[in-house]
């Protein structure tokens, strides 16, 4: 497994924000992997720091204010963050690209979708029209839009949501990304159309064999489509495994509190579970383990520094202290024991 | 009888006119307000365009004889001071008139948008520009116009670069408006994602999103130029006398406006249908191009 050398690895990365009350950290001491081919699912709170990791990956961080402290961003060994403004526009859309959550407004209204589609084709390969043309019809005809030759006409306004997905996601992968973002790809969309688009890019990830990153909200996202998953908390990860593990064996708390607020099929709640709390202001973060205050473990000791990132399980990494050898009062605390 | 009304419904669904698919074109025909103004302003053009066939003597040919001839049949317009044809001499200035409101525009369309995207798109361009363009707008429009018009001389050239430095902040202005909104629409982000660089998401994605409101402005800033200009010949800061603007031929009328009302009369009503022709215009498109009313239909 761990022989092929990674095609992206993210080593210690921190971001930052500047805001009037001072720098803000969206991303702190962020680290991992991702093999050619593979699926990584980013879960987390809004504002936990997903979107950024993936726009600081693309290059695309809203400077100022936001700004890369420390860290780097390897893809097949080089460092996205030294490269040129014109060598991360040559890979944009070219070795790696995104899609974004908002396909009703991520079309140019005033252009066809031909257009657009072209467009990036056009300028990534250096083709002439027909031939981006005829990549065009082939790319939708593969998303699954039907007639593709007559929508290269339509405008998005034409199209539904689901639609547009579709279309944001030929467009994306026109150019044969190496590796794809896809940044809430289903969330504004209605629920069967989410298991669609979900299946199109499961089909697709194994047809073009690219590494994705999907960060969503939504563990039942992550279940269908992921291999591994991170899941961050206030900028910090908290949990990094195999999809079985961290359904099998969630080994953070915070992983185990999203884990039951996903309601039971079968059984007649009343109320939904849900963690208790919110997002800590990044202004003021609780010092030491960040999610102590929302915690039901939480002990004094939490409060000490950040817990370290220890491997439960092979290729399995939790952040809490309860797994660096921490004994004392060793009973299981009852509240969120025997989730699934 | 059913062949022929299918074979029509059939030629009409396969053969809709560019003018019934398109629909601004469509809303703008239906309102009324905006095919009053574009007709006015196209027979005011046509007349300006053709003026050479149009004017029935030399604007500048003077014939003592017919010095102070009111409105007739044989003077349509009547007679000047100097017995230079009215209707002539009307003519000729709205050629020029329009010219210079065209070359404003132009010069607006140009430098209006060239330093409105810059300063909406670029953060760090934003504050130096806007500050410039503050201090311009500060200045009355024709207190301005009249100060550059001044310094650089009386010519038609002239009046119609003082007239753009007044207007370019204001189209400006408008500009960086909606290049602020549309630069953080998704299409923007999903095109930079795309490895469109900034230049290119300008020109393809962001000032075509911002055509409506520019288009609407420019057409008022044509009707603020031609009153301009007037203003400025009329204070002999415009085209010197011998040529006909509008403008000089209110100020030279004006001292005979009791006994020969229509030499300053004439003008004016040009100068009036003009700017009218060109509102009724520009509130037609605002009211069919407006965004939020785009919007709302989505």
């Amino acid at each position: 497994m761990a022989s092929t050398p990674p095609l992206l690895s993210v080593r210690g990365l921190r971001i930052e924000f500047g805001t009037d009350q001072g720098p803000a950290t969206a991303v702190d001491d962020l680290s991992f992997d991702l093999r050619a081919g593979e699926v990584l699912g980013i879960v987390g709170e809004s504002g936990s720091g997903k979107s950024v990791t993936a726009l600081s990956i693309m290059g695309l961080l809203p400077t100022p204010p936001g700004r890369v402290v420390a860290g780097e961003i390897l893809f097949e060994d080089s460092d996205l963050l030294k490269k040129s403004r014109t060598d991360m526009r040559k890979i944009r859309g070219g070795a790696i690209s995104m899609i974004f959550q908002e396909p009703m407004t991520s079309l140019n209204p005033v252009f066809t979708i031909g257009d657009q589609l072209t467009e990036a084709v056009r300028w990534h390969e250096r083709v002439g029209m027909a031939a981006a043309r005829g990549r065009a019809i082939e790319m939708l005809h593969k998303v699954g839009i039907s007639s593709p030759e007559r929508r290269l006409e339509d405008y998005p306004h034409q199209l539904s949501g689901g639609m547009r997905q579709r279309v944001m996601i030929a467009m994306a992968l026109s150019c044969g990304p190496k590796l794809l973002l896809a940044d809430e790809p289903t969330t504004a969309l209605d629920v069967t159309i989410q298991a669609q688009i979900l299946d199109l890019l499961r089909q697709l990830q194994e047809e073009f064999r690219m590494a994705v990153i999907i960060i969503t909200h939504n563990l039942g996202v992550v279940a269908e489509f992921a291999d591994r998953v991170l899941v961050m908390y206030a900028g910090r990860t908290v949990e990094h495994a195999s999809v079985e593990g961290v359904f099998d064996r969630p080994s953070h708390p915070y992983t185990e509190g999203l884990l039951s607020s996903i309601p039971d099929i079968e059984a007649d709640v009343l109320r939904l579970t849900a963690i208790p709390g919110t997002l800590p202001n990044p202004h003021e973060l609780p010092p030491g383990c960040r999610f102590q205050p929302r915690c039901t473990y939480a002990r004094d000791e939490c409060a000490a520094g950040p817990p370290p990132l220890v491997p439960v399980a092979q290729s399995h990494l939790a952040a809490c202290i309860r797994h660096t050898g921490y004994r004392r009062g060793a009973a299981a605390p009852p509240a969120m024991a025997g989730v699934r | 009888m059913t062949t022929a009304v299918d074979a029509a419904t059939v030629a009409g669904t396969r053969k809709r006119s560019f003018l019934q698919r398109n629909p601004v074109l469509r809303r703008l025909i239906r309102h009324k307000a905006f095919v009053v103004g574009a007709g006015l302003f196209l027979i005011i053009s046509l007349v300006a365009i053709l003026a050479d066939f149009i004017a029935p003597s030399d604007p500048s040919r003077m014939a003592v004889r017919f010095r102070f001839r009111p409105p007739s049949a044989e003077h349509w317009f009547g007679t000047d001071n100097l017995g230079r044809s009215q209707l002539s001499r009307i003519v000729y200035g709205a050629r020029l008139s329009l010219a210079i409101g065209l070359a404003v525009v132009i010069m607006n369309a140009v430098f209006g948008v060239a330093l409105g995207a810059a300063s909406g798109y670029f953060k760090r361009l934003d504050n130096i520009l806007m500050r410039v363009t503050d201090a311009l707008m500060a200045f009355p429009p024709v207190l301005l116009a009249l100060g550059i018009a001044a310094a650089l001389g009386p010519s038609s050239l002239t009046a119609a670069i003082a007239l753009a430095a007044v207007y370019i902040p204001r189209t400006a202005r408008i500009v960086r408006a909606s290049v602020l909104v549309v630069r953080e629409l998704e299409f923007v982000q999903a095109a930079m994602a795309m490895g469109a660089g900034n230049l290119r998401i300008l020109r393809k994605h962001v000032l075509p999103n911002c055509m409506a409101p520019l288009i609407v402005q420019l057409t008022f800033v044509f009707a603020f130029a031609v009153v301009t200009e007037a203003t400025l010949s009329f204070l002999g800061l415009g085209s010197p006398p011998p040529t006909p603007t509008w403008g000089n031929m209110i100020a030279e009328g004006r001292q005979y406006i009791r006994d020969a009302a229509w030499i300053t009369l004439i003008p004016g009503l040009a100068l009036a249908v003009t700017v009218l022709s060109l509102n009724l215009l520009g509130d037609g498109l605002r009211d069919v191009l407006d965004p939020r009313l785009k919007i709302s239909q989505d």
